[in-house]
Formats: structure tokens, C-alpha cells, sequence
């Protein structure tokens, strides 16, 4: 599944964007991201090639920082805040509840490649503990219960498209 | 945008930005901070703006940032010629129709607001703004002044004198606020050194939690032997439960970018850096629009308001690492390496990005400046308590009736702060403690409220100032999980160059795991403290420095919890799963 055809030239464009400046790798890399979901293989091969960075420097960077994912992520991106006032506030619960729901442990992703469960630090809307993060929007004010209907709408998002 | 040129074209601004802020039609500003958003103010925005189209209303509407009433989110604000601007609460797009026919009439039937604003006396300058000119109707004087409510009774707001006045994209708002006076002020009057002199009068130290008094640290940049040097922010607000310079950096991004320049010209740096967090998309937004419109201005680039200064920034995005926020591993990270924090003993006002003299200051540290310089520093240190000048921005959020922003003068006591400000506990329950200085802090017991807050005297209490982030805990919550939990976190974010740090802190989750899961056994707290100190004394950075403060404070504070755990195999709050 890591296997994702990626494109020579989106990937030059991006480093041309930062004259190839070696300083700019995390936001080359942010953009790549942001193209392909994930860090694929080929593109920091690539980028290895382009930038004269070695492979190895460019793995260090992209295994250090939390929001780079060398695996394919799912359709829907889950974050659960594990911030402190979340964890105050039932945040393990929202975690345990989401887990269960969708038969997978933090970092892994749906069979069905629907959602990606992961865990960010904080999100800063502490005001509105717990909160959980799908794609870009924030969800507050959780209880455990909420989370199946929140799921489904997104399952249901997806159904609907797909009939489209 | 034309450039700003002059004290004169300024003044234009200013005019221009009143106009905006106070204009001659009925004005509706939804509060669009990241947090209002999560509560609906997006969808309440809209819902207002196809009402006003569907309508045909001649109704501006316009955005603002975080006021700090989180509790009440979202919040919509009515200002009206000579009327006070009042505020609502609790806005949802099913209301909006209705709401809006009462704005029309002109009348407060209906909905009725939260707080009224009569006028507003600019902390920056001592000008007031005046929203009312006379008489109130009887059912606006029975709305509530903000000034009169409990949240706000105990507030003086420097750092954030702007969320919630202002539309953060609305660069003419800000100054028609005072903003770019005092840029104009230092680049027309003032020489480097006085600046710097001044700042050190002011007794300004570090919002970032360090404490370290900022213009010492601006002197010796300025000092340091190199012809290029850099100012940094740092909006990288790592931790968990905290989130005063999100607030800042979307509500109000020209107030760190004027304290930038000013402090880029007082120390002699040309190219500054703004590194935010991965996590704060709409702070990245915000400042990026803000940079934009300040070099249209002439207020960044060359020549800055014709002075001869050059000055321009830029914006750095961290990828998520909580180290981070430390000053070497934030330059490391802007390097585009991975943050690993390095020795101390080198200064970054000597040797910091790209070994070059830095200096980094945080987000609430550069948005007191321009402040500063405008009302000068015999002020500014008459505010807040010897050796701890001015205000200090909090969230208060946890188990806490009043969950919001907050900026108060230092001195002001815990209990004032959870009481007073915040309203006390929810739902009848007991408070056990509060959680200040993030991971790196402590957790403060009941005995402890009255402690004034300061930088010293939060140490002293095994806790710490930090960043800001307050969070309340009551009964509910287990002392031994929340040690628990901050290890956990750090275990995580350690990036692990030095070993205490990468294999002790691990360990010591380990053992409060098995504190936590029924195996803790006799001599485990004796074990904790003895392995925080090794951790303490062997990391060479402040994550690994302060790591252990979660678990010492606990340890001190709440050691009947850790005994009941340990021998009863019983969790008191009734938290830890394994032991119900």
C-alpha cells in the first residue's frame, strides 16, 4: 500500500518554490504532504536527488516531527487532542471510544482506509475540552456518545459522493 | 495599500481605521477565533451574512478575534451609532433571523446580551473610545457593563488589548487603536540604545516562561561582535492546555509585528523570523496577511516609514514537536534540521540561528512593547509587583465555571484568579488543584491559593509560570494519572539526545504505570524522586530539566494519593480503571 505513483514534476515545483533552499526541507516536506497525504518513498528519494540532502538526513527530519507520516493515511484524518485540560475533561475516554468504534489502536487506520486515528499534542481549544480534530474541523464539547454519530456522518458523506 | 510614510499619513490611517471601527451604519462582528469557530461561528457568520444579502440590510459584517469569554462562544457583537456595542452570546444560525429583526428595531427584547461596552479607554495611549454619547434606554442599562462582570472586574489587558476590538485582516483597526505609533515614535526619536534602555526600566521579563528580563537580553544581542543578527518569535506554545498566543497571533498579529521591528531596530537585526506551530493554521493565516499588508505599508522592507531602517520577516511552521519551543531546538527547526536542543552555556544572543546573534522573544513578550514604549517604563512597572512588571495572559480552562482567556496584573492571588475570574467549581465539586507551567510545572493544592502570581513564586511552589496554561482540576481527577499523563507526554516529546532524559522519563511512566494499574509497590516513591533528580541534573535542556516537576509536585502535595494506590490499590477519584 505504500506503493503511490508520485509525480517528477510536482515534486521539483515544490523545491523549486524554496530555490531548493536546504533550510526550507520541513516545509518542502509539509508540501509534499499536502499533495500526497503522506510521505511517499519515491518523493524523498527524489527530494534526496534535488536538493542534495542525503536520504538519510531527510528520513531523520521526517521521523522527528509528529505531523509527518511515512505511511499512507485514510480517506478522513482523526486527531484526538491529548492536550491537558482534554485530558482532564474525559479526552482517554473520547480515545478508548474512538478506538473501539473503529477497531483500531491510536496511529493505525481503517481497513477500509476510511479514517486515520492519530493522537496531536494540543490543539489549543482548551475553552472547549474535549475536542478531537477531523480533517480540518474542530469537534467540542465531546461525550463518548457523540462519537458514533460523528463517524457515520462522515461515512455517510462518502456514501452519498459515491452514488454521485 | 498606500505606503505610510509619515506621522501624518499615519494619522490618515488612524482616521481611516475609525472610521471602520466606529462606522455611521449598523455594524454586527462575529468573535473568529479558532475556538470560536469549533463553537459554530463560522456557521453563524454565514447564516448572518445570506440573511443580510436575502434582506438587502444595510448591515456591515465584519470578524474579530478571542475577547476571552470562551465560555459564552460564539459571540456576536452589535455596534451601532452612539449606542453601546453589546454582546451576545450563545449565537447559533437558527437564531440568526430573529436576532437580526431585533437589530433591526433596535431593540433588546428578544435575545438579551451578555455585556455592553460604553466606552473603551485605549490602554496604549489613554484615548477613549467612545461607542454611547448620552442617555441609555432602561432595558440597556439594566445589560451589564463588561467591566462589571466577574470575568473582567480584575482584568488589565496589555498584551491582548486588541482580540475582540479589532478585525485582525483590518491593518487600519489596529492603528486607528494606537498600533504603529510607537514604531513611528522610536524611528523618529529614539536611539537604539534608549529603547533598550527603556525596556530594561520596564522590568519586562519573558511571557514565554523563562522570566528572564527581556531588555537585558535585547542588550546583549545588540552587543554581541556580528554585522547580521536575527529577532525571532517564538509562537511555537507547545504546551498542552494553553493557548494565549494562538489568541494573540489571530486576534491581533500587528502587535507582534511592530514589537518586532521595534525590537529588530533597537538590537540592530534586519530579517526576523516568526515560527509557529504546525497546529495553528489560522494564526499562520492571520500573521501572513499581516506581513503582507505591513510591507504594502512601508511598515516592513526597506525604508521603513522613511527612516532609512530596513526590516523584513518571515514565517517558519514547525512540524510538531513540543522541544520545539525551546530557543536552540526552535533554531535548529527553522534551519529546516530536527529540533534537538543543544548546551547552554552557548547563548543564542551570541550564537543562535545559523550561529549567528539571535534574539528570541516570545508571542505576549513582543505584543507588550509597543505598549511599553508608547506609555513608557515608570508605568509600565507601576503595574503588576516589583521585579514582576505588568500583566501575565492565562487560559483558564479544566473543571472551571468560567473557561477563557485571561490577563491579569501579576500579584494577583491563585484564588482571585479561580474565584473571582473563573467563578469557582462546576456542578458542587471540590477543587483539588491547579496545573500551571505545562509539562515542565506543577500542580498547586488548595493551601497554596493564595499565592500571589509571579515568576517566583510559582517556583518556590514546586510549580511553574510557564507559558500560561491554568488548568483546574476538582475531585475528579487523580493526582498519580495526571503525574501519569504529563510523563506520558514527555516520553513522547523527548527527542532524545540525552539519555536521563529519553530512558528515565520512560521509566518513571513505567513505574506510575504500575502505580496506577495495581502493581506499585513499597519504595516506588522514593524510587521516583531519586530518578527525577538524576534526570534533573543529567539533561542538558529545560524539557528534560523540568520533567520531573509533574511528579515531585504531585509527590509533595498529594502523597496520600500515591499511599492509597500504592497500599490500598485504591484510586481515591476513582479514575484509574484498573483499581475500581
Amino acid at each position: 500500500m505504500n506503493e503511490v505513483s508520485i509525480s517528477e514534476g510536482e515534486i521539483k515545483t515544490i523545491v523549486k518554490k524554496y530555490h531548493g533552499e536546504k533550510s526550507a526541507l520541513i516545509s518542502i516536506l509539509q508540501d509534499v504532504q499536502r499533495e500526497y497525504a503522506f510521505l511517499p518513498k519515491d518523493a524523498l528519494s527524489l527530494l534526496s536527488e534535488e536538493m542534495e540532502v542525503p536520504l538519510s538526513k531527510i528520513y531523520e527530519v521526517s521521523t522527528f516531527y509528529n505531523s509527518f507520516s511515512l505511511v499512507p493515511r485514510g480517506k478522513h484524518l482523526i486527531e484526538v487532542c491529548a492536550g491537558t485540560a482534554c485530558h482532564v475533561k474525559g479526552g482517554p475516554k473520547i480515545r478508548s471510544r474512538l478506538e473501539s468504534e473503529l477497531d483500531i489502536v491510536c496511529g493505525e487506520t481503517t481497513e477500509d482506509r476510511m479514517f486515520t486515528l492519530e493522537e496531536v499534542r494540543c490543539l489549543g481549544c482548551c475553552s472547549l475540552s474535549p475536542v478531537v480534530k477531523v480533517d480540518g474541523d474542530i469537534h467540542a464539547y465531546l461525550v463518548e456518545d457523540k462519537m458514533p454519530g460523528i463517524l457515520e456522518n462522515y461515512r455517510k458523506e462518502w456514501r452519498e459522493s459515491g452514488e454521485n | 495599500m498606500a505606503r505610510i510614510n509619515s506621522l501624518q499619513d499615519l494619522s490618515k490611517r488612524k482616521e481611516k481605521g475609525m472610521a471602520s471601527l466606529f462606522p455611521s451604519k449598523t455594524k454586527v462582528m462575529v468573535g473568529e477565533a479558532t475556538c470560536g469557530i469549533a463553537t459554530g461561528a463560522g456557521l453563524v457568520y454565514n447564516a448572518l451574512a445570506e440573511e443580510i444579502e436575502k434582506q438587502k440590510l444595510d448591515i456591515i459584517l465584519s470578524k474579530t478575534g478571542c475577547i476571552g469569554m470562551c465560555y459564552r462562544e460564539p459571540l456576536v457583537d452589535v455596534i451601532e451609532p452612539k449606542r453601546p456595542r453589546v454582546t451576545y452570546s450563545n449565537l447559533t444560525p437558527k437564531k440568526v433571523p430573529e436576532f437580526l429583526k431585533q437589530v433591526i428595531e433596535g431593540n433588546i427584547k428578544g435575545k438579551k446580551p451578555y455585556c455592553r461596552i460604553d466606552e473603551d479607554v485605549l490602554i496604549i495611549n489613554r484615548e477613549t473610545e467612545r461607542y454611547c454619547n448620552g442617555e441609555l434606554s432602561d432595558d440597556l442599562k439594566a445589560v451589564p457593563r463588561i467591566s462589571d462582570i466577574d470575568f473582567y472586574k480584575k482584568q488589565v489587558k496589555i498584551a491582548t488589548r486588541n482580540c475582540g476590538y479589532i478585525d485582525p485582516a483590518n491593518i487600519d483597526e489596529y492603528i486607528a487603536r494606537g498600533g504603529y505609533f510607537s514604531l513611528q515614535k522610536v524611528l523618529s526619536s529614539m536611539q537604539p540604545e534608549e529603547i533598550i534602555e527603556e525596556v530594561i526600566q520596564s522590568g519586562l521579563r519573558g511571557r514565554g516562561g523563562g522570566g528572564f528580563p527581556t531588555g537585558y537580553k535585547w542588550q546583549s544581542c545588540r552587543r554581541a561582535p556580528e554585522e547580521i543578527k536575527y529577532v525571532i518569535c517564538n509562537g511555537d506554545e507547545g504546551d498542552p492546555g494553553a493557548y494565549m498566543d494562538r489568541s494573540v497571533m489571530e486576534g491581533d498579529p500587528h502587535s507582534v509585528i511592530e514589537g518586532m521591528i521595534i525590537g529588530a531596530y533597537a538590537i540592530g537585526a534586519h530579517e526576523g523570523y516568526i515560527f509557529v506551530r504546525d497546529e495553528y493554521p489560522l494564526a499562520v493565516d492571520a500573521l501572513s496577511l499581516g506581513i503582507s499588508q505591513a510591507r504594502e505599508c512601508g511598515l516592513l522592507g526597506k525604508n521603513i516609514l522613511n527612516s532609512g531602517f530596513d526590516f523584513d520577516m518571515k514565517i517558519g511552521k514547525g512540524a510538531g514537536a513540543f522541544v520545539c519551543g525551546e530557543s536552540t531546538a526552535l533554531m535548529a527547526s527553522l534551519e529546516g534540521r530536527a529540533g534537538e536542543p543543544r548546551a547552554k552555556y552557548i547563548h543564542t544572543v551570541e550564537h543562535g540561528l545559523w550561529n549567528r546573534p539571535s534574539n528570541l522573544n516570545n508571542v505576549e513578550t513582543w505584543a507588550n512593547i509597543p505598549v511599553i514604549i508608547a506609555r513608557g517604563a515608570e508605568w509600565f512597572s507601576t503595574i503588576g509587583m516589583e521585579k514582576n512588571a505588568g500583566t501575565k495572559v492565562f487560559s483558564l480552562v479544566g473543571n472551571i465555571r468560567n473557561v477563557g482567556l485571561i490577563e491579569v496584573p501579576m500579584g494577583i492571588t491563585l484564588r482571585e484568579i479561580i474565584s473571582d475570574i473563573g467563578g469557582g467549581i462546576p456542578k458542587g465539586k471540590e477543587f483539588k488543584a491547579l496545573q500551571t507551567g505545562g509539562p515542565s510545572g506543577g500542580c498547586i493544592p488548595k493551601e497554596m491559593l493564595d499565592l500571589p502570581v509571579n515568576f517566583d513564586e510559582l517556583s518556590k511552589a514546586g510549580s511553574m509560570m510557564g507559558s500560561g496554561g491554568m488548568i483546574v482540576m476538582d475531585e475528579t481527577s487523580c493526582m498519580v494519572d495526571v503525574a501519569r499523563y504529563f510523563l506520558g507526554f514527555l516520553e513522547s516529546e523527548s527527542c532524545g539526545k540525552c539519555v536521563p532524559c529519553r530512558e528515565g522519563v520512560r521509566r518513571m511512566r513505567g513505574i506510575l504505570d504500575d502505580i496506577c494499574e495495581g502493581r506499585g509497590r513499597e519504595g516506588d516513591v522514593g524510587l521516583l524522586e531519586s530518578m527525577s533528580q538524576a534526570i534533573i541534573d543529567g539533561s542538558l535542556c529545560a524539557l528534560g530539566g523540568t520533567a520531573p516537576n509533574p511528579v515531585l509536585s504531585t509527590i509533595k502535595s498529594f502523597r496520600d494519593e500515591y499511599d492509597a494506590h500504592i497500599r490500598e490499590k485504591r484510586c481515591p477519584a476513582g479514575v484509574c480503571e484498573e483499581l475500581i
